[in-house]
């Protein structure tokens, strides 16, 4: 229990510091962790600047010498992966499709994660202790353990529909969904707590109905909390591989992960389709990183069981 | 209503981790006492309205989770394509496979090193940046990789480790430092084809101590000696511009003589004669030797392959071709190379060091995996830190406790339940490794681990569900203990 409340205050508490005394082992430290720091962003500097050197240029001399020569740098890379267009499998259609998986999956999650917390916290059945502590169970269960039965679920429900859901779009969602709902549900159900009752309460006796209470009175309140599981949930989403390719198995249209993926196996000479998918792969979630940060950082705070 | 802005922000501070505790047991306003009675808002129909909204969940949770987790155990007692029983064949399978095991064994690595690594960076980190100005700054920095997928992570750190010094970075740091100490020398020895110091000596040379090549016959001034060698490539020798070789007439009061490439293809078996078309060896580092093997004199022999030393007193002496002359330099480390290992050396017996050594490519993707990683252990132990009260650090501080002490006997207790969440959560996540292998290790096989395993036997054709289901059954079995430690913390 003390675990959780310890991480529970925010990051960045600036009056919470240590006295910061004047030493010379300072200048030393300040100079370390710069050190660190810069080490820390070699690897997408270096990612950004492939990207940015002509494609035969990797093997023959390395990225880093754009510093002594930045003539070199040049746009021709984005430019041969945009000029196919939107065609099916390149990377513009990859960053649709993936788009197209992560919202559905995302919103899908927040809502029912938001609707089952409101269950939970505030309904009035008997159990709610015992079917949140079942759902916390589920949390950290891989994924792993579920592709194959999944998969033999989506072949017969076609055999008995004739509807695919193996190597669809849908069934992908339906995969990401099931495994976003327990942190979800654990993440908003932990927030509604906090939310007084005698609120709710004052509504029902004015008549009420559940769905008015939850979509007036709890669905606003609990706004942060839902702001910062969709962005984490959005994150995962976007950047998973197993599940994509497992159930995107034979689809023509690739997420941005499958695509790169695909690229390993001629790794030497595709070098900059990888360099010029990843920095466009990741600008979305670096995009939404550094606009919600407070919210994500409060979203990986309360994942730490995930 | 008032208040409601406020009640808002105090709840997010502890609802977003913490499980607070149910209000329901403290005796609220009106509202707990109508509760207490029948449901005023339309009885029945407020049960059922709040058990709907969960049904999507649970169905969800059922049928996507539920469902599979029993099929998953179902289908590991099944064949291949889970048509008929076969008991626990699949699990003697997973035992008795090698390659299986070596998956076990990389869990394993990954298990027991990336957690502590991690969970010590983390620690690390949040405590110095609580020392500098620009924390913020940093933090970010630390903790953007946590945004990239671990497949373009593992990528990068794909090219960042590549043995090419033209390519990875890491490499090319490494040759400019090694080439500070040891530079290569004009004609390096290509060890890795096979090749020797020694085989190089063609006439009147043989090895000599510490990768050396010494003159076979001692020399006094006034003489010359002619140094023949092979195993040099033409295309090398043309490239430092060397020039075609001469008999050297000896001069009085000086030791000299010509190193040159004793390779004729008219005469291809007579090594100790100059023939016309064979080239002097330039820029050969050479040491003149006294009779006790002290160094008296260095030289460098000229475009022709000639050297000479002058004023040499009389007496007997040999010349040395120097080891430098040989060295290859750095040639770049095969951090994803799955053959190499961190071998423990000392004292263990034969089984001990097998057990314990770890591929290098393991040590490597952890590095990657570090580099991910850092900054959720970071910002989590950072903000258990913030949470310690500060009186408790000055009370201590004041009772005369140095830094050191106040961190090792106050902030560490009080700090230790936030570092097993990031361990543990770190161990689950391990477990599951599988977007950095894929796409980082060259050799799967040799870095394979339960989750990347499972995904190549169950998903290739013909699918081995079977197998794949146990090995799933096995990686669940092991997360199980983390659910019961989740259970207990929350509840």
């Amino acid at each position: 229990m003390s675990a959780v409340q310890a991480i529970a205050s925010p990051v960045t508490s600036s009056g919470r510091r240590l006295a910061i005394r004047l030493r010379p082992g300072r200048m030393v430290l300040n100079v370390v962790l710069a050190l660190i720091a810069i080490f820390w962003m070699v690897p997408t500097i270096s990612l950004l600047v492939i990207s940015l050197r002509p494609s035969s240029s990797y093997g023959v001399s390395g990225w880093w010498t754009v510093f002594t020569d930045p003539a070199q740098l040049t746009l021709q890379n984005y430019k041969a992966l945009f000029s196919t267009g939107f065609a099916t499998g390149g990377i513009l259609d990859s960053v649709i499709t993936t788009a197209l998986i992560t919202v559905p999956a995302t919103l899908l999650v927040t809502a029912i994660s938001s609707l089952a917390a409101y269950s939970l916290v505030f309904g009035r059945w008997r159990g709610r202790t015992f079917v949140f502590l079942l759902i916390v169970g589920l949390l950290v269960v891989p994924v792993q353990v579920a592709l194959i039965p999944v998969a033999q679920l989506y072949d017969a429900f076609f055999n008995l529909t004739g509807l695919h859901v193996y190597a669809t779009l849908p069934g992908v969602v339906i995969f990401h969904v099931a495994f976003g709902l327990p942190f979800g549900i654990f993440l908003m159900r932990n927030f509604y707590t906090g939310i007084p009752k005698d609120l709710l309460e004052a509504g029902r006796i004015d008549g009420a109905g559940e769905w008015t209470l939850f979509r007036r009175v709890v669905l606003p309140l609990g706004l942060p909390a839902a702001a910062s599981l969709a962005i984490f949930q959005f994150i995962w989403v976007w950047n998973d591989l197993l599940v994509g390719l497992v159930f995107l198995g034979g689809n023509a249209h690739h997420t941005l992960t499958i695509y790169l993926f695909s690229f390993t196996r001629t790794l030497s000479n595709d070098y900059w389709v990888i360099a010029t998918g990843g920095i466009i792969s990741i600008l979305v979630p670096l995009a939404i990183f550094f606009a919600f940060q407070r919210y994500f950082v409060r979203g990986v705070l309360a994942g730490a069981v995930k | 209503m008032a208040a409601l802005p406020r009640r808002r922000s105090l709840g997010l501070r502890r609802a977003v981790a913490t499980p607070a505790p149910e209000l329901g047991g403290v005796p609220l306003s009106a509202g707990a006492l109508v509760e207490t009675g029948r449901p005023p808002g339309g009885g029945w129909r407020s049960h059922l309205g709040s058990l709907l909204f969960l049904a999507p969940a649970v169905i969800w949770l059922a049928v996507i989770v539920g469902y599979p987790l029993i099929g998953t155990i179902r289908d590991s007692f099944y064949n291949g394509n889970s048509t008929s029983f076969v008991g626990l064949a699949n699990y003697k399978t997973v035992f008795s496979t090698a390659d299986i095991l070596v998956t076990f064994r990389n869990n394993v690595i990954w298990v027991v090193v990336a957690p502590f690594l991690l969970t010590f960076l983390g620690l690390v980190f949040a405590v110095i940046t609580e020392r500098i100005r620009w924390a913020t700054a940093f933090k970010t920095v630390v903790f953007m990789p946590i945004a990239f997928s671990m497949t373009a992570s593992g990528l990068v750190w794909n090219s960042i480790m590549n043995i090419d010094p033209h390519v990875g970075v890491l490499n090319a740091t490494l040759e400019t430092v090694s080439d500070w100490f040891s530079p290569p020398g004009l004609y390096p020895v290509n060890t890795s084809a096979g090749q020797t110091i020694a085989s190089l000596a063609a006439s009147g040379l043989r090895p000599g101590p510490g990768g050396t090549l010494v003159s076979s016959a001692s020399v006094s001034p006034g003489q010359s000696l002619r140094l023949g060698l092979i195993g040099i490539s033409p295309a090398t020798l043309e490239l430092v511009g060397a020039k075609s070789a001469q008999t050297v007439s000896p001069v009085s009061g000086a030791v000299n003589g010509l190193v040159w490439r004793a390779f004729s293809p008219a005469h291809p078996t007579v090594r100790n004669q100059v023939f016309p078309g064979e080239d002097g060896i330039v820029g050969m580092h050479l040491t003149l030797l006294g009779s006790d093997g002290s160094s008296v004199a260095t030289t460098t022999t000229d475009v022709h392959g000639d050297f000479s030393f002058t004023g040499v007193s009389s007496g007997s002496y040999h010349v040395q071709l120097d080891s430098t002359n040989f060295s290859s330099g750095f040639t770049g480390i095969y951090w994803l190379s799955g053959n190499q290992s961190i071998t423990p050396t000392s004292g263990l017996s034969q089984t001990a060091q097998a057990l314990l050594s770890i591929p290098l490519v393991d040590m490597s993707m952890i590095i990657a995996y570090l580099w991910i990683w850092a900054g959720f252990a970071m910002v989590i132990i950072g903000a258990g830190l913030a949470a310690i009260n500060r009186e408790v650090l000055e009370a201590a501080r004041i009772d005369g406790a140095t830094e050191w002490q106040t961190f090792r006997r106050v902030t560490m207790p009080m700090l230790a339940p936030v570092l097993v969440v990031v361990f543990v959560t770190m161990i689950i996540n391990v477990l599951k490794i599988f977007d950095i292998i894929v796409n980082m290790a060259p050799s799967v096989s040799q870095s394979n681990t339960l989750a990347t395993e499972l995904y190549y036997v169950g998903f290739s054709s013909p699918p081995a569900y079977g197998l794949a289901s146990a090995l799933a059954v096995l990686l669940f079995i092991l997360v199980v203990p983390v659910i019961f430690i989740n259970l207990r913390r929350i509840r």
